[in-house]
């Protein structure tokens, strides 16, 4: 392990769940109870409850097809959840569409890459501040004073955002041409660009090797700090979710078999049965 | 700022061609160079111009494949041929009266546009594809049915849908002009089309549609195109902004099919079928999609040979088709591709989604 | 009485789209493209089989079979020289190449016959009257047609060998052929059928329709795949349901709307249709996967 991430004190909150002892005394960002999913008599997901602290990085792990992707598309409303609530600083997201769900203050990045893969990693960046610096089609054609203006602030705020990852240098080139890598800090970087105040990741070290690994979680850790956001994220790699992640969730079969700190999971027997399989008896 | 300005040189470098290009063409046929026949023709290049480079912008830059884009240029067409037509006294200043004409042609087919975008862009590929064909086919029809007359009491409208009526039925008064009838389309409008007026025309689509596409409208547009789910989730309204593109590619198609129409003295709605949606659509893809450029190269040498070549009328369409087949396989088949790339050294356009 | 008739001629007119809607949507299922030029192939199948018929002094059967033959070598050779090269093209690229064969077989035929429409005669005559409807043979033959084809491609796509590699072709080519199935011949074979099934249709819809022109095909062939469409593209009981109700629908249409008007309301059917249910009558939804 190449360095050490301090970790807070976790304390519990209602709902079985800890947050850091730094977010008490702050609503917490997101509040999800009794959530859940069917598929045709399927419950991909059932009475999922979780609750993260405003600047909590946070994670959820689970065996492949536990739900944990399907949990990202309930809270973006991808999918309208089947029963449950969603607040969202304190705010009940019920009947949102995914568009006002990403105003109201959460991104995401995807499991399989979705950039917008003709375009330039500037123009990707600008797209995810499309909510941020506005202005009307017209003045966009007849590029009026509010274009211009409107126009330098996004390029100067892309490649801002686009220097946390040290990725300025690649503004010009085609999204889709970019290494693996850089495509998925690229979608990092332009769900950051919405200005969220909940950052949903899905496997951002899917891909990556060790070195490129431990950059990432160091940028993680960088983002939370910078932005005072909170970050949930999906994550195979165990070194990486042990390391950064303050509050882990364990999800198996739709349904969360354990929450706690890096260490309690690490000792839960429900988590290992779930990963390794029921010890033989005798 | 440095992607600003290198956008901005490159529209500025594509409005000086189609300037200089306008310039030399002028240059020729007040020499006599051109004959009266190919100068006929530089009307019409100019309006599939613009149907080309707007079609582009729903099928290169919005990503959706439409095969009505003639039923645009249709309402385009008599919309504009309705609106001249009534204001023969009123505006007599000619330029004025085409500029007018192919406002309401453009406003026209914009509300088409809407009416159809709204149910249609919902639907996906090959869907969407089969029920824009479907729509321009309506539009067709119902254009079919039009009997329009124009006299001291203002319009006269009726629409025809049995069959049954004729032109007698406008009630028109002394002195009053039977402008659209019915199957027969348009006859007797006062040709007012001119090509300058098409030379602007093209530059003001060109002016729309490069400063559209480089603009943060233009980016959730193509945004949309790449990956609708990736759009949606920063927050794009898919709807908002399908629409957009799909209506001004409307709007400009009717300010083309105005433009068209009121260039022959006669014209029917059937001129406006499928086939020439299919026709535009080929200049759009062999010109590259997204590629503005393209397009207009696309659209005059394609207009303009097929029509050059009427000399050997039976035979040009069968070679039309048979280079048509030829070029698709070898700008898209890996093996002919890899031929190809071995022979000529490979250049790339300016696509404006770079 | 009177809607009898025109309900009759609707589902003969509907029987000719829907043998035509069979072929396209065997080979929408398996090649994923707007074949524009399997309308051309039924107006191929017209020419052949009136050659055979007023030149070669062929009885009916004969010249259909004959149709049927060429058909099936000419859609062959199509796919195998213009669609297969692009197999891995984008959809547009294949869509403006069946263009271009929709093109030349048109233009080929107005070269080879030139564009005065012949006259077709029949490949049977005659009436059959019951309780004082009367129904020509060709229209019972038509529908009797469409039924046979119907009930054998089920039955081909749902017990045969090849009937299954077709299946897993429209599904997934790449574990097609990981499987061992051998997709280009798979494709080709789908084309063959697809082609014959146009050869068939042209017959009896120039049979019933008299009138025959290099453009005859177009039409017919963007009505059978609207019918496809309707019914849910890619299910062969739907091709034969939206062929059905679309050859009843355009025939009331006609008789009790607007002629004039009768395409319009068969395309307004197929959009309304598709907003309530996007994939067709039949067709299943499959939303994309996040």
């Amino acid at each position: 392990m190449s360095k050490k991430f301090e970790k807070p004190n976790m304390v519990p909150v209602p709902s079985h769940s800890i947050i850091p002892d730094r977010d008490i005394g702050k609503s917490p960002i997101l509040e999800c109870s009794h959530l859940g999913i069917d598929f045709g008599g399927l419950r991909a997901v059932d009475d999922f409850n979780l609750t993260i602290g405003r600047t909590e990085i946070a994670g959820l792990i689970g065996p492949n097809g536990a739900g944990k992707t399907t949990v990202f598309n309930l809270l973006t409303k991808v999918y309208q959840p089947t029963r449950g609530t969603i607040l969202l600083d304190g705010i009940d997201t019920a009947g949102k569409s995914t568009i006002q769900i990403n105003r109201m203050g959460i991104a995401r990045t995807f499991q399989n890459i979705r950039l917008f893969s003709n375009l330039t990693v500037e123009d990707n960046v600008k797209i995810g501040l499309h909510n941020q610096e506005t202005y009307s089609m017209l003045s966009g054609i007849f590029r009026l004073p509010k274009y211009w203006k409107k126009e330098r602030v996004a390029h100067e705020r892309a490649l801002e955002l686009l220097s946390i990852f040290d990725m300025q240098h690649m503004a010009d080139m085609k999204a889709g041409s970019l290494p693996y890598g850089a495509q998925r800090r690229l979608e990092i970087v332009r769900a950051l660009a919405t200005n969220p105040s909940l950052l949903l990741l899905d496997e951002p070290a899917a891909g990556m090797n060790p070195s490129e690994t431990a950059e990432l979680m160091e940028n993680i850790v960088k983002i939370r700090d910078m932005f005072q956001i909170a970050v949930l994220l999906i994550e195979h790699d165990m070194s990486l979710v042990m390391s950064i992640c303050e509050g882990i969730c364990v999800l198996n079969f739709g349904q969360v078999i354990a929450k706690g700190t890096a260490e309690e999971i690490q000792a839960n027997p429900a988590v290992i049965e779930a990963y390794l399989g029921k010890k033989k008896e005798g | 700022m440095k992607n600003m300005k290198s956008s901005t040189k490159i529209n500025f470098a594509t409005y000086l061609g189609v300037v200089a290009a306008y310039i030399v063409i002028t240059l020729l046929i007040s020499n006599g160079v051109l004959g009266r026949k190919a100068a006929a023709l530089l009307v019409p290049a100019c309006c599939y111009v613009v149907m080309a480079v707007s079609l582009n912008l729903t099928v290169g830059i919005l990503g959706e494949l439409s095969l009505g884009h003639a039923g645009f240029m249709s309402v385009g067409a008599f919309a504009g041929i309705i609106a001249a037509m009534s204001l023969v006294e009123a505006v007599p200043f000619e330029p004025l009266r085409l500029g007018i004409a192919m406002v309401v042609g453009a406003v026209c087919a914009g509300i088409a546009g809407i009416i159809v975008g709204v149910p249609v862009l919902r639907l996906r590929g090959d869907y969407l594809a089969i029920v824009t064909l479907a729509f321009g086919e309506i539009i067709k029809d119902l254009i079919n049915c039009l009997i329009v007359g124009h006299d001291s009491k203002g319009l006269h409208i009726i629409f025809n849908f049995k069959g049954l009526k004729t032109v007698d039925d406008l009630g028109l008064l002394d002195g009053g002009t039977v402008i659209i009838k019915g199957a027969q389309g348009a006859t007797g409008t006062v040709t007012i089309a001119s090509f300058t007026a098409g030379v602007i025309l093209i530059l003001i689509t060109l002016f729309i549609v490069l400063n559209l596409v480089h603009s943060r409208s233009g980016r959730a547009i193509m945004a949309i195109r790449d990956n609708r789910i990736a759009a949606e989730s920063v927050g794009i309204n898919i709807t908002k902004y399908k629409l957009m593109g799909f209506v001004t590619s409307a709007a400009l198609a009717g300010a083309a099919g105005a433009l068209y129409g009121l260039n022959y003295s006669s014209l029917q709605a059937t001129k406006f079928n499928f086939n020439t949606s299919i026709l535009v659509l080929v200049f759009v893809v062999l010109g590259g999609l997204g590629n503005i450029w393209g397009s207009i190269i696309a659209a005059v040498v394609l207009y303009v040979l097929p029509e050059a070549l009427r000399s050997v009328a039976d035979l040009r369409m069968l070679v039309y088709a048979i280079v048509l087949i030829l070029v698709m396989l070898a700008t898209n088949s890996p093996k002919l591709k890899g031929l190809l790339a071995k022979v000529i050294p490979h250049k790339k356009g300016d696509e404006v989604n770079e | 009485m009177e809607f009898l008739s025109y309900l009759i001629s609707g589902i003969s007119l509907g029987s000719v789209y829907a043998i035509i809607a069979l072929g396209y949507t065997m080979v929408y299922g398996i090649a994923k493209m707007l074949n524009f030029a399997h309308g051309d192939v039924i107006m191929i199948g017209g020419y052949i089989s009136f050659c055979a018929m007023s030149y070669l002094n062929l009885p009916g059967p004969l010249a259909l079979l004959l149709a049927m033959v060429v058909c099936t070598a000419l859609g062959v050779i199509i796919e195998g020289l213009a669609y297969r090269p692009l197999r891995e093209a984008t959809s547009l690229a294949v869509l403006i190449t069946a263009i271009g064969v929709s093109y030349f077989l048109q233009n080929s035929a107005l070269l080879i016959w030139g564009a005065t429409p012949k006259v077709y005669s029949p490949i049977i005559e005659g009436t059959q009257t019951v309780g004082g409807l009367s129904v020509s043979n060709i229209s019972l033959l038509t529908m009797a047609a469409c039924i046979v084809i119907m009930v054998v491609l089920t039955l081909f796509t749902s017990k045969t060998k090849m009937g299954k590699a077709m299946r897993a072709c429209s599904e997934d080519k790449g574990a097609a052929q990981l499987m061992g199935i051998n997709v280009n011949r798979t494709i080709s074979i789908t084309f063959a059928i697809g082609s014959a099934l146009a050869a068939v249709a042209g017959v009896l819809m120039c049979s019933a329709y008299p009138t025959l022109m290099p453009t005859t095909g177009s039409m017919p062939g963007i009505k059978a795949f609207t019918a496809a469409v309707f019914g849910g593209i890619g299910s062969i009981p739907g091709a034969f349901l939206g062929g059905i109700l679309l050859g009843i629908i355009e025939a009331l249409a006609k008789a009790y709307i607007s002629t004039q008007l009768s395409n319009s309301i068969v395309f307004a059917v197929l959009i309304i249709v598709l907003l309530v249910r996007p994939a067709g009558l039949l067709g299943k939804y499959v939303p994309e996967k996040v």
